[in-house]
């Protein structure tokens, strides 16, 4: 019989989702106010003989927070802002901090996040483990590469300071190591520096893939941001035919009225849709479009008025207008329906990926399953040992479960696996929901993965963090 | 929402009848099964049986329902040692002999104990825990005398009209999250509940109950009558006017 005093209370039980919706898992949540509350669940975990994942605000598409009837540790709580220089741009934070926390606070010193997301409501702990990336990724790399140092709670309550000079096995391994070796306790960010709340943004219409490579291979050099967004829908001559967007930081003394521009009032993202339907509400409007027909006929007038008349020119936006999409419409994930979606994001090297992104979009059409939204990066290595980026380019695919069968998408997704395997590319464990261990093994190479396991044995040798990501995948 | 097949169940009532066919059907599509019933030897047979020829693997608990204070922390247990839950079967259920017209207070209470008391202490756990959850799957083995008052089993029918009430409420409470609740209401079904009763109408084996309760539960129905045609019968029973059902020796 079970030892009864050490099982936690089931009042704690709730289910918890990834961010898609298509993954749920019920957990044991805890959350936690500080580092000697976290080693109270560290401690308890082993009393029950429980597993932990770290979670943050539960923005990685699939399983890589949720933890089957073990326990969730839920960071958002430690939210403190611990320290600030605004002459050198360095910050202190706890890992609850979101990135709108943090560009709120730098920004009117002239100051913004080297490395954001689509979303402003991740963590900056749960940045950290995934080592996200931005529309900059080819030219400043991911996050990890603008974090000096952190602060790391193993599973025994040892606080390890990591940098690239103490610890720096760990630092490489935690940073991207998706809650694997511990809890950040603190992270310490260098911030980029904007003269400027404004930045330039240019809209160019792509007709095909050829077009797109030529669009972001000519603009590379020239442009601090670039992301492509790719109809799916489009066929023949039109594959892959979509809207690039590039942005340009302002040169010093471009904005006459800096102080203004760099106040977070006038940052803010519209409340309203065209001045009147209110923003949380709409995506019960896009529910009823959100459909083959439907999306075809969206995308359509999107590329069409795109290439008729915005294409070429320049506007200027704010950075969180320009960095933010995903955060437009208040929960648009739900207008997929209960059964939300998934996402698959393969990294490609540059030589492969034309061919590579031309096949993927070829077999979802030949499969029926055509994805909603493509998104388009360009990408570089870093010395991250389970980085997900390559030198040359990501496509993002959301699928739509409510309008297909979850094995049929599987054998997609696996005949996708395949295409990202032959060329050499790489998967994201923040957006994963299908892969098998096998196909994830062999994108790293045994050699990562053998390190990575060396490190996990020497800090957690009770295995005592996991997720439902990490055990499917390793 | 995830769609996972049950990995995980309990079933209450699990040594004969719709109870054990549906803890072979469930084992033999490799869920792990906790069988909990009063018969060691009958629920020993099973669990070898089902360890033995099929995927799934069964653990056994030997509670009488009427304790109905054990069925809380004996619960809490087994969904500790199944290292989670998916599924709660209830199917303990007792109809006791009377002779014609007798009124018979100790089989009453007996009646009213295994089939509503016992479900209740079983299934509200279950619900707090799946209510919780947003997922998993309470199936009830109520049955088609729960819809009219008849002559006859007067107590029996009463207690599933409860129970089917009980797991309406449950429904309503729990299902909006992402939790199902099935209600089913089998007509006579041969099982030992049924045995000398003699021939019955759309009498079937308790093999094809079990698989036809499966498949509602699967497609998230709330209430299926088993076997199907059932529910034409009992629509039309139900809407018949309590003047003329007095008159009818149904």
């Amino acid at each position: 019989m079970t030892d009864v005093t050490n099982n936690l209370d089931p009042k704690r039980l709730e289910a918890v989702d990834g961010w898609g919706l298509s993954s749920r898992a019920p957990g044991y949540v805890f959350r936690p106010v500080n580092t000697d509350s976290i080693c109270g669940v560290y401690s308890a975990a082993t009393k029950s003989g429980k597993s932990i994942a770290l979670r943050g605000a539960g923005c990685s598409y699939g399983d890589a927070s949720i933890n089957s009837e073990g326990i969730v540790l839920d960071l958002t709580r430690m939210n403190r802002i611990l320290e600030w220089d605004p002459q050198a741009g360095i910050i202190t934070v706890e890992p609850g901090v979101t990135i709108r926390q943090l560009w709120q606070y730098v920004i009117e010193d002239g100051w913004w996040p080297a490395v954001v997301s689509g979303t402003m409501f991740v963590t900056i702990g749960g940045a950290a483990s995934m080592n996200i990336h931005g529309k900059n990724n080819w030219k400043v790399g991911p996050i990890g590469d603008h974090i000096l140092r952190f602060t790391l709670l193993t599973f025994d309550g040892k606080l390890l300071e990591c940098s690239r000079e103490t610890n720096s096995e760990l630092f490489h391994a935690a940073i991207g190591g998706f809650g694997m070796f511990g809890a950040f306790t603190s992270i310490t960010l260098k911030m980029k520096h904007v003269s400027s709340g404004l930045i330039n943004v240019e809209a160019i219409a792509t007709q095909n893939f050829d077009h797109l490579f030529e669009v972001f291979e000519s603009r590379l050099d020239t442009s601090d941001y670039l992301v492509g967004w790719i109809d799916c829908f489009g066929q023949g001559n039109g594959l892959g035919r979509g809207l690039v967007h590039r942005a340009n930081y302002l040169k010093e003394g471009e904005d006459l009225e800096p102080i203004q521009t760099l106040r977070v009032a006038n940052q803010e993202l519209p409340d309203a849709i065209m001045g009147l339907l209110p923003k949380s509400v709409v995506w019960r409007f896009m529910q009823p479009m959100t459909n083959h027909p439907g999306v075809k006929a969206v995308n359509a007038a999107k590329f069409i008025s795109g290439a008729k008349l915005s294409d070429g020119q320049w506007h200027t936006q704010s950075h969180a207008g320009f960095a933010f999409l995903l955060d437009y419409v208040p929960n648009w994930k739900k207008a997929y329906g209960p059964k939300g979606l998934i996402q698959y994001q393969s990294f490609i090297p540059a030589d492969a990926a034309r061919a590579t992104f031309k096949s993927q979009l070829t077999l979802c059409q030949r499969y029926g399953i055509v994805p909603y939204l493509g998104v388009f990066k360009r990408h570089r290595e870093d010395d991250f040992l389970m980085s997900h980026a390559v030198n040359g380019y990501s496509l993002a695919l959301d699928f739509s479960l409510g309008n297909c069968d979850r094995g049929t998408l599987l054998s997609l997704t696996a005949e996708l696996d395949r295409t990202v395997l032959d060329s050499g590319g790489r998967f994201y464990p923040a957006k994963d929901s299908t892969l098998n261990a096998a196909a994830y093994q062999e994108s790293l190479g045994a050699q990562t993965i053998s390190a990575f396991r060396s490190l996990k044995t020497q800090h957690d040798p009770a295995q005592i963090f996991q997720t439902n990501l990490s055990r499917r995948l390793l | 929402m995830a769609e996972k097949p049950w990995t995980r169940a309990i079933i209450v009532g699990a040594s004969s009848g719709i109870g054990e066919a549906l803890s072979r059907q469930l084992a033999a599509s490799g869920c792990r099964v906790a069988l909990i019933a009063r018969r060691q030897t009958e629920l020993d047979a099973i669990a070898t049986q089902i360890n033995e020829t099929t995927p799934g693997r069964a653990i056994t608990r030997v509670h009488d329902v009427t304790n109905y204070h054990e069925a809380g922390p004996l619960f809490a247990e087994i969904v500790e040692e199944l290292g989670g839950l998916d599924l709660i079967v209830y199917s303990a259920g007792i109809m006791p002999r009377y002779k014609p017209n007798e009124y018979n207070l100790d089989l009453d209470l007996a009646t009213i104990d295994t089939n509503v008391s016992g479900a209740v202490a079983w299934l509200n756990p279950a619900a707090d825990r799946f209510g919780r959850t947003k997922s998993g799957t309470i199936i009830g083995i109520s049955s088609v005398a729960g819809e009219r008052g008849r002559k006859g089993n007067v107590v029996y029918g009463a207690s599933k009209a409860m129970l089917n009430a009980y797991l309406e409420s449950l429904r309503n409470r729990i299902s909006a999250g992402g939790a199902s609740v099935l209600t089913v209401k089998p007509g006579p079904i041969a099982t030992p509940m049924t045995e000398g009763l003699g021939k019955m109408p759309l009498m079937i084996p308790a093999e094809q109950a079990a698989s036809e309760i499966l498949l509602a539960a699967r497609q998230g129905a709330n209430v299926v009558f088993v076997p199907g045609p059932w529910r034409y019968i009992m629509a039309v029973v139900r809407n018949v006017p309590s003047a003329i059902f007095r008159h009818l020796n149904f």
